[in-house]
């Protein structure tokens, strides 16, 4: 039918993984606030949910890197984590086929996308996973935007790939949702690793908010990384969502937490 | 320096119980299969993430190898401003060390 729900939150594992060496107040909030965005992805009654996810090597490398890709199984596994360290057990992710030939054929016509039968998840779908359809009981579509080996894809092309989503998410019958899941500034996997930069997070996710194409695209990898860290280069996931939403943001959360890495977001996004 | 071989390694290690079963059972030989160099050898052979990280290797890549190690998150971004300390600033990659080697970002 078309695209019902659109939204993005962090991913870090520490999320999972590390939450109890969070302050208890700050991770509750956060927990609770990505259950709660699990509800209103329930109240859309979607019949599948595409995450936008940035991977960290769980299926694609160096090898034959695609900047973008979509997973085409009935499904999937995951994390490819230790279950203990992730704080997330080893399970089976159901997935639908035939409707992600029929979309990323549509996506195809737009974007040169590549598609996989195999797909592991890594932290970056199975931490909101854990939050939004902890029974696994939704069909999900992972999408990935290559975000950490460079040279990366140009943000112009994702605003496009976000399009192509949109495009593809309306010319099915089905009822579609849409996650796009990063971090903003952060440096993860590093002795950096806590380090956020709160300023230009908050402009960015106030650009963000009020889907504002040109300031979302006006970064440079250059810029990211020096202001925002290697991890910044995922913000490639919420810019493909704005595109593929078109509407106004609403900022549900956003708390800098350094033992889970990144500023925790969770927001929805008004379709239009 | 085979850095790319050296990443190889550790994206088929995490995400292949096969290959985590040959790293278990005969890690010599499993090492045979990607050109790596001597230091680089010697790193994966004795679990070194320090080292590793100085070397290069992606930092998302070698979290999960030091998640398969076990090492405890503290242990993990210590061992990281180890090898700093003791081989100097991260050779290549976009995973480079800003802070200091005696702070604690995030507490650990």
């Amino acid at each position: 039918m078309s695209l019902v729900f659109a939204a993005i939150c962090s991913h870090g594992p520490g999320i999972t993984g590390r939450a109890h060496l969070a302050d208890p107040a700050q991770k509750d909030a956060l927990h609770a606030q990505m259950h709660g965005l699990g509800e209103s992805l329930r109240e859309a009654r979607p019949d599948a949910l595409i995450v936008v996810a940035a991977e960290h090597f769980a299926n694609f490398f160096m090898n034959n890197m695609p900047p973008y890709a979509m997973g085409m199984a009935d499904a999937y596994e995951g994390p490819i984590e230790d279950p203990g360290w992730l704080g997330i057990a080893k399970t089976r992710i159901p997935g639908d086929a035939a409707l992600s030939r029929r979309l990323i054929g549509e996506v195809m016509k737009e974007v040169d996308v590549a598609f996989a039968e195999e797909w592991k998840f890594d932290h970056g779908i199975m931490v909101p996973l854990h939050f939004l359809t902890p029974n696994y009981d939704l069909p999900v579509i992972p999408a990935n935007i290559n975000c950490q080996g460079p040279p990366l894809t140009p943000l112009p092309r994702t605003w496009a790939f976000g399009e192509a989503l949109r495009r593809a998410c309306d010319a099915v019958p089905e009822r579609i949702a849409l996650v796009g899941t990063g971090g903003i500034s952060h440096w993860p996997a590093t002795p950096d690793s806590g380090k956020i930069n709160e300023a230009w997070d908050r402009d960015f996710l106030a650009r963000w908010v009020r889907n504002d194409r040109a300031a979302l695209l006006d970064y440079s990898d250059e810029q990211t990384y020096r202001d925002a860290g290697q991890g910044g280069f995922e913000i490639r996931t919420f810019i493909a969502v704005a595109a593929a939403a078109g509407g106004e943001g609403e900022l549900r959360h956003y708390a800098p937490i350094p033992i889970f890495s990144v500023g925790c977001t969770v927001a929805t996004m008004a379709i239009a | 320096m085979s850095l790319y071989a050296t990443q190889k390694l550790l994206f088929h290690l995490n995400r292949d119980p096969a290959v985590q079963q040959r790293y278990r059972d005969d890690l010599p030989a499993l090492l045979d299969d990607y050109d790596l160099d001597a230091e680089e050898r010697e790193a994966i052979l004795g679990g070194d993430v320090g080292k590793l990280y100085v070397l290069g290797a992606n930092g998302q890549l070698l979290m999960h190898f030091a998640a398969l190690l076990g090492m405890p998150w503290a242990d993990y971004i210590e061992s990281m401003r180890e090898g700093v300390r003791r081989h100097g600033p991260v050779r290549a990659g976009i995973y480079a060390m800003t802070t200091s080697t005696d702070e604690k970002v995030a507490g650990v």
